[in-house]
C-alpha cells in the first residue's frame, strides 16, 4: 500500500489585514475592496518560497529519520534559482542524505499535485522507498491589484511511501491545458492575469468538475462518496457551484483558507490538505485537487494510523501563532517592492564563494555539527579538532543534525545598528539541546519576547541575499518555540 | 621557566594626538603628529631607532597592508616595520613588539606607533567587514559590536541574578565617569559632561546598551619608544623611568564560541591575561596594588565586566563598586583618568597606546592636579579585540622609579 505517511503545513508569522491594503492603495484602484474582506499571510523579510517549504518540511518530518528519505521533490513558481537546483537546498535543509533523487516542479500551480503524483509514483516503483514532497509560494503583485488581495504566503508539505500509510493512494486523474489565466514570464517579477470572470468560469468552474467527472469514471465514483473534498478557488461564486456537485455534509469541503492566509499558489493545495488531515478519520475518502495550467485530481483513503499523525503537525498552530502587519511600506520593502536606505551596512558587498560553500554545505544547509567520538562533546560548527579544552582529538567528529534538535537562550540582543529590513536585528547565544551554542540570529520575535533560559527552535531563513550576484543565500534562524510566543 | 618582561624595558618618549574627527588628517598626518612628540619626549634622532612596529587593525582606506605606509610617512631609513593587526588590541601589540625586540638584545631602541582614521570610513560605529572570516559571513549573526558585547549583559544578569535595572544604572554610572574625566583631558575627542539622566535616556543601539554606552569612533595616532633602562638612564639621566613590569596577550581558544563552560558574563582572555600579568608584575593583590587603569571601554558593559575580570571586584560586584566610587578619578582605581574608550575615542590601532601614554604621563607626574591620580605606583591597560565570545586581551602594567 501506498500513501502518505506524514503531512506537514506553514503559515508565515505575519498577518495583513486586507483593509489595511485597500487603505493604502484603495484611491488608485477602488474596486480592489471587493477581495478586501480578512487577512492575508506575509513572509517575513527573512523568508522565500524555499524557507515556507523547509518550514512545511520539517513540519512533517517531526519524529522521522531523516536518513530514510530517498527523494526529496519541491514545487514552486516563485523558486529563487533558474539553474542551481532548488530542491537540493531543501533537501539540504531536512537533513536528507546526498544519494537521493531530487527535483524542481515549476511553472504551474498544480506543480506541488504533481510533485505529490509523482512521488506518489516513486513510491509505488520502489519498495520500501520514501519521498517528501514540500511546495511553497511567495507570489509578487502590483500595489493595488486583485491579485495583492488575494494571493498569500505558506507551504505544504507531504511524506509518501509503503509503510505506516495514514492516506492510501488510490487513484488519480489529470487534465493539461494552456490555459493562460496567470501569467509571468521569465524575466517578470509581478503575476499579470486576464479577466476574472473568464478565469472564475472557464477555468475553476469548468476544469475542476470535469477533472473531479473524470476522476470518478475512472474509478466508479460519485463525486458525492468523499468525506473531504480539498481544491483551491477563490471565487465565492464558483466555490458555491463546485461545492455543490459533492453533495451534502458538514465540513465535507476543506476551508481554502482565504480569510486567514489567502491562496498561496503551488503549496495552497498541500497547506489545505495538512488542514484536512488533521481531522480526518480512519477510512475518510480525501480528494485533493489542483488548479493551474489544469488539474490534478488525487484520491486518498484514510488508515488506522492517521491519529499517530494527529499531534499538532498541520496548520492550526500556525494559524494560531500570528502577529499583526499592521503596516503597508513594512510589507512592501519586505517584498522588495519598495527600496528603503539601510545605511551603508546594508550596502556591504557579501560575496558567495561556492568553494566554501560547497565544502561547509551540511554545516550551513542542515546545521550539521559534529559529535566528538573520544569524548562525546557535540560542538557547532564541526571542525577537525574537538573544542572540548580536556580532549582536543582530531578527526574524531560524527555529524550531527542540529537543525531538528531545540536549544536555550544563553544571551541575547536587539541590535538597532545592523542593517535588517525588521529592526532590532534580535540576535544572541543560544545553547543546543545535547550540548554546544552558537550565535544565531533570531527571527520571528521582538526582543522583549527573549529572556535567559527560554527554548527556541530553529527555522530555515534567508541569510542574506546579494542584489549584485542575484544570489540567496541561507542559514538557520532562532526562533521561540510555538506557544512561548504568539 | 621563562622570567618574563618585567623591568627589562623602559619607556622613553611617548607622544599621542588629539582623537576625534580629524577631517583635515590623513593617516599620515596623524602618524607625524604623535611620532614627532615621542621624538622629541625621547630626545633622540630618526636615526637611532632600529626597528618600528605599526598598529592598525581595519584602516585600509588610508593605510593598506604591510608596513610601508607607516615607513613612507614617517621616511625611516630602512629599518625593519612591521604591521601587527589583533583587532582591538593591535596598539598594545605593536608595543609588545618594539618592547620585545628590545628586551631579547635585538635592538636597543625601538618604535611602537597605531594610528587609525576611521572617519573615512563613512560609517557610525565599525564598518562591516569578514573579521571572523568567510564562513562567519554565511552561519554568523547578523551582528555588530555594540549587539556581541550587549549580550555580555543579559548573561551577566541572569548568571550573578541581578537585574537588567541595577546592571544598566551601573554602566550608566561607567559612562557619566568617564565623561567626568573626559572633560577635563584637552586631547579627548567627547568633552562634554553629560547627565546620568541623559546616559539613561539615550536612543537605544543594542539592548540595553544606549547610545552614550559606546565609545566614540575616531581617528588618531600614538606612538611609544622604547629602549633599555641603561641606555634611558644614559640618554635622560636626571629622569624617573616608567619601566614595563608586564605584558600580557591572551587569545580565545574556541571554546567560549562553542563549548558550554564559558559563563557569558565575564571574558575568559582578560582573566587569563590578567592573572599572567600580575604574576609577571609580581602583583599579589590587585585591588590593594594597582593604582590606576586605562580600560576597554568600547561599551560600558566591558568596563563593568572587565572589573570582575580583572580580578579587581569580586564576581558578582562590580555593579556595587562601580556605584560606590571606587573606581572613579577620586576613588580607590581610578578607572579610565583619560576619558577611556568613551570618551577620548577610540581610533583601534592607536588605543592601546593611548592608554600606554596615559600610564605613562600620569606615573611622572606630568598632568596638571584636577586629573592627576596621586601617587601612582603600578598603572595597568587592558584592552579586549573582538567580541566576548572571541577575542584578543591585551594586559599592560607600568611602573616607575
Amino acid at each position: 500500500m501506498v500513501g502518505i505517511t506524514s503531512f506537514g503545513g506553514y503559515v508565515p508569522r505575519y498577518r495583513l489585514n486586507r483593509m489595511i491594503i485597500f487603505g493604502s492603495m484603495g484611491w488608485l484602484n477602488p474596486v480592489i475592496i471587493s477581495n478586501a474582506r480578512g487577512e492575508k499571510a506575509v513572509a517575513n523579510f527573512d523568508e522565500d518560497a524555499i524557507t515556507m517549504a523547509v518550514a512545511a518540511g520539517m513540519d512533517c518530518l517531526r519524529g522521522v529519520d531523516r536518513s530514510t528519505i530517498d527523494a526529496v521533490y519541491y514545487a514552486s513558481t516563485t523558486a529563487p534559482y533558474r539553474e542551481r537546483q532548488n530542491a537540493n537546498i531543501v533537501a539540504g535543509a531536512l537533513g536528507a542524505r546526498e544519494e537521493i533523487r531530487t527535483a524542481d516542479f515549476a511553472a504551474s500551480l498544480k506543480s506541488g499535485t504533481t510533485a505529490l503524483l509523482s512521488a506518489l509514483e516513486f513510491a509505488a516503483a520502489n519498495q520500501g522507498a520514501k519521498a517528501v514532497v514540500c511546495a511553497a509560494d511567495c507570489r509578487l503583485a502590483k500595489m493595488a491589484s486583485t491579485q495583492e488581495m488575494v494571493f498569500g504566503d505558506g507551504g505544504g508539505a507531504a511524506m509518501v511511501g509503503d509503510e505506516d500509510v495514514i492516506a492510501e493512494y488510490k487513484g488519480s486523474y489529470s487534465v493539461s491545458y494552456d490555459f493562460v489565466d496567470h501569467l509571468r514570464g521569465a524575466n517578470t517579477k509581478y503575476d499579470r492575469m486576464w479577466e476574472e470572470r473568464w478565469i472564475r468560469d472557464l477555468g475553476y468552474a469548468n476544469f475542476i468538475p470535469q477533472v473531479v467527472n473524470g476522476l470518478c469514471e475512472k474509478y466508479g465514483l460519485s463525486p458525492a462518496d468523499f468525506d473531504k473534498v480539498v481544491y483551491p478557488c477563490y471565487y465565492g461564486g464558483a466555490r458555491k457551484k463546485i461545492n455543490g456537485i459533492f453533495g451534502e455534509g458538514e465540513g465535507k469541503v476543506q476551508d481554502d483558507l482565504q480569510a486567514t492566509v489567502g491562496d498561496t499558489g503551488s503549496g495552497h493545495p498541500l497547506l489545505m490538505m495538512a488542514g484536512a488531515l488533521e481531522t480526518a478519520k480512519p477510512g475518510d475518502k480525501i480528494l485533493l485537487v489542483s488548479f493551474g495550467s489544469g488539474c490534478d485530481a488525487l484520491w486518498f483513503e484514510v488508515t488506522d494510523a492517521i491519529s499517530k499523525k494527529q499531534d499538532g503537525r498541520g496548520i492550526s498552530r500556525w494559524l494560531a501563532r500570528r502577529a499583526d502587519l499592521d503596516n503597508y511600506q513594512k510589507y512592501l520593502v519586505w517584498r522588495g517592492m519598495a527600496p528603503p536606505d539601510t545605511g551603508l551596512r546594508g550596502e556591504v558587498d557579501k560575496e558567495t564563494r561556492w568553494s566554501l560553500v560547497w565544502r561547509e554545505r551540511k554545516g550551513i544547509l542542515g546545521m550539521w555539527g559534529g559529535k566528538c567520538k573520544a569524548c562525546g562533546t557535540q560542538q557547532y560548527p564541526a571542525r577537525r579538532m574537538c573544542v572540548n579544552p580536556d580532549c582536543g582529538a582530531v578527526d574524531q567528529m560524527e555529524p550531527v543534525y542540529l537543525a531538528e534538535k531545540g536549544g536555550t537562550i544563553f544571551s541575547y540582543t536587539g541590535d538597532m545598528l545592523a542593517a535588517s529590513l525588521n529592526p532590532p536585528a534580535v540576535y544572541g547565544t543560544v545553547s543546543f539541546e545535547g550540548g554546544g551554542r552558537t550565535v544565531l540570529d533570531f527571527t520571528d520575535c521582538t526582543v522583549e519576547d527573549l529572556a535567559v533560559g527560554n527554548p527556541v527552535d530553529f527555522s530555515f531563513r534567508i541569510k542574506f541575499y546579494d542584489p549584485k550576484r542575484d544570489i540567496t543565500n541561507y542559514f538557520w534562524k532562532a526562533r521561540p518555540v510555538l506557544g512561548e510566543v504568539s | 621557566m621563562a622570567e618574563g618582561i618585567r623591568d627589562k624595558v623602559v619607556i622613553l618618549g611617548m607622544g599621542c594626538t588629539r582623537f576625534g574627527e580629524r577631517w583635515d588628517m590623513s593617516g599620515g598626518d596623524l602618524l607625524v603628529e604623535s611620532f614627532t612628540e615621542a621624538m622629541e619626549d625621547a630626545g633622540i634622532e630618526k636615526k637611532d631607532i632600529q626597528a618600528a612596529w605599526l598598529g592598525v587593525h581595519i584602516d585600509e582606506i588610508n593605510i593598506g597592508k604591510g608596513g610601508t605606509y607607516a615607513s613612507n610617512a614617517l621616511h625611516l631609513p630602512f629599518i625593519p616595520v612591521s604591521r601587527l593587526d589583533n583587532f582591538c588590541a593591535s596598539g598594545t601589540e605593536a608595543f609588545r613588539g618594539a618592547t620585545y625586540g628590545v628586551a631579547s638584545g635585538a635592538c636597543d631602541i625601538a618604535l611602537a606607533i597605531g594610528v587609525e582614521k576611521l572617519k573615512d570610513t563613512g560609517y557610525g560605529g565599525l564598518p562591516d567587514s569578514p573579521a571572523f572570516g568567510q564562513e562567519m559571513v554565511m552561519v554568523g549573526p547578523n551582528a555588530t559590536a555594540p549587539g556581541m558585547f550587549a549580550q555580555l549583559a543579559t548573561a551577566y544578569a541572569a548568571k550573578h541574578k541581578i537585574s537588567m535595572d541595577r546592571v544598566k544604572e551601573a554602566i550608566t554610572h561607567i559612562s557619566w565617569k568617564s565623561h567626568q574625566n573626559g572633560v577635563k583631558n584637552p586631547r579627548a575627542h567627547l568633552r562634554r559632561e553629560v547627565s546620568k539622566e541623559q546616559i539613561m535616556g539615550s536612543p537605544m543601539v543594542a539592548y540595553p546598551l544606549g547610545l552614550f554606552d559606546c565609545c566614540g569612533v575616531s581617528d588618531g595616532s600614538a606612538a611609544a619608544i622604547v629602549t633599555t633602562p641603561e641606555i634611558a638612564k644614559k640618554l635622560k639621566p636626571n629622569d624617573p623611568l616608567v619601566r614595563v613590569k608586564a605584558l600580557q596577550i591572551a587569545v580565545s581558544s574556541g571554546e567560549e564560541a562553542a563549548y558550554d563552560k564559558w559563563d557569558g558574563g565575564s571574558v575568559m582572555t582578560t582573566r587569563a591575561a590578567s592573572k599572567r600579568a600580575y604574576e609577571e608584575a609580581g602583583i599579589k593583590d590587585p585591588r590593594s596594588e594597582i593604582s590606576m587603569m586605562e580600560v576597554h571601554d568600547c561599551f560600558s558593559i566591558t568596563e563593568l565586566c572587565t572589573m570582575e575580570d580583572l580580578w579587581i571586584s569580586p564576581d558578582g560586584g562590580a555593579p556595587d563598586d562601580i556605584l560606590n566610587g571606587f573606581y572613579d578619578l577620586d576613588g580607590q582605581i581610578p578607572c579610565q583618568p583619560d576619558g577611556g574608550l568613551k570618551c577620548f575615542g577610540h581610533p583601534i590601532g592607536a588605543s592601546g597606546i593611548r592608554m600606554i601614554f596615559e600610564m605613562y604621563n600620569q606615573l611622572l607626574g606630568r598632568w596638571p592636579e584636577d586629573r592627576a591620580v596621586k601617587n601612582p605606583k603600578f598603572g595597568l591597560t587592558h584592552n579586549l579585540g573582538g567580541v566576548p565570545n572571541n577575542n584578543v586581551c591585551s594586559i599592560a602594567i607600568f611602573g616607575v622609579d
